[in-house]
């Protein structure tokens, strides 16, 4: 029986590094997801996802918040990354990491490719936050590598990415 | 080694259908995961599921979901099945996502199911969690999903996988 969860690939850095990338990923599986768990040393520092090294405008997201007092939601249509959450900075809690999946269903279809996100950045502290994203990548070519990287600074030693592949087949 | 997530069943939609079924579901698993990649085609529908066809009064959920300018959270008791998504968006051509897992679904206790729902739209979008209970302790062997006024378009996706613990 053909296995439906595999792993793809994965980095667990031993030091820091402004980027992390999955390339030449298969044609072989139905979804993708990528877990994640990260900490940078910016002061405040959002993560960014692209696909296939495009830095076009084509991405867009629709996120809901929570803080720990207050929920709200944002969209951003038409940037140039998919940016859904703060990763853990270096104002945060020392040895804490941020958590987050990232599911995208049907990589390979020639339709643009909608995301699902769930991340968390609790640290003991008062910012500290939940959020849910939706994002969509406006290109119809299949997904063969995903660039993960800080917008400033860098992902600490110790962040980890991991790629899995799951096969409906 | 014993494969821990499984898939048991998947369909894609040739045409377009307000409903899929997944039928014959073992109790071989602990848990179930539902993949549920889909375009809607009309305004208005309430999109969810219904187990072993029962169309009683036997769901509750609560929601909380972020349009991109607003915040709400609602819940419903005793509906005749559970709800993801209120009120779809009409024919948009963007891909948009459900990922439910359904807990202890061979149990004989209520069945708790916890929801994603993923949509952005190029121009609006919808991110929701919702939890949905139903109220039966027979053991889950059916699922429908579906839409309750319009269809899904042909080329929709719904994947069940089964996840095992031993």
């Amino acid at each position: 029986m053909a296995t439906t969860y595999t792993l793809i690939s994965s980095n667990v850095l031993s030091s820091s590094a402004a980027s992390v990338t999955f390339s030449a990923i298969p044609a072989d599986y139905t979804d993708l997801v990528i877990r994640l768990s990260a900490r940078a040393d910016g002061a405040i520092v959002n993560v960014k996802i692209t696909f296939n090294g495009d830095t076009a405008t084509n991405y867009s997201q629709t996120y809901l918040i929570g803080d720990g007092s207050a929920a709200s939601s944002g969209r951003q249509s038409s940037v140039d990354n998919f940016n859904p959450y703060g990763v853990n900075a270096s104002t945060y809690t020392a040895n804490t990491f941020s958590n987050a999946e990232i599911y995208i269903p049907s990589y390979l279809v020639s339709q643009n490719k909608p995301i699902g996100f769930f991340g968390v950045t609790e640290n003991n502290a008062t910012s500290s936050y939940i959020m849910p994203s939706a994002g969509l990548w406006r290109n119809t070519a299949a997904i063969t590598s995903i660039g993960i990287a800080p917008n400033s600074g860098n992902f600490v030693s110790g962040s980890s990415f991991y790629l899995y592949g799951i096969s409906n087949a | 080694m014993a494969a821990t997530y499984e898939k048991i069943a998947t369909t894609t939609l040739g045409s377009a259908a307000s409903s899929i079924n997944f039928t014959s579901i073992s109790s071989a698993y602990t848990d179930l995961r539902i993949v549920w990649v889909f375009q809607a085609v009309s305004a208005g529908s309430n999109a969810g599921l219904r187990f072993n066809s029962d169309t009683g009064n036997n769901y509750s959920y609560t929601a909380i979901t972020g349009t991109g300018s607003t915040t709400v959270s609602q819940r419903g008791t005793s509906n005749n099945q559970c709800y993801f998504m209120a009120n779809s968006t009409a024919a948009t051509s963007q891909l948009q996502i459900f990922q439910t897992d359904v807990f202890s679904y061979a149990g004989s206790t209520y069945k708790t199911l916890l929801t994603t729902y993923s949509g952005d739209l190029n121009g609006s979008g919808e991110v929701s969690s919702i939890v949905n209970l139903w109220r039966s302790t027979s053991a889950v062997t059916s699922v429908t999903l579906l839409f309750d006024a319009g269809n899904m378009t042909a080329g929709t996706t719904a994947t069940l996988y089964g996840i095992l613990k031993a």
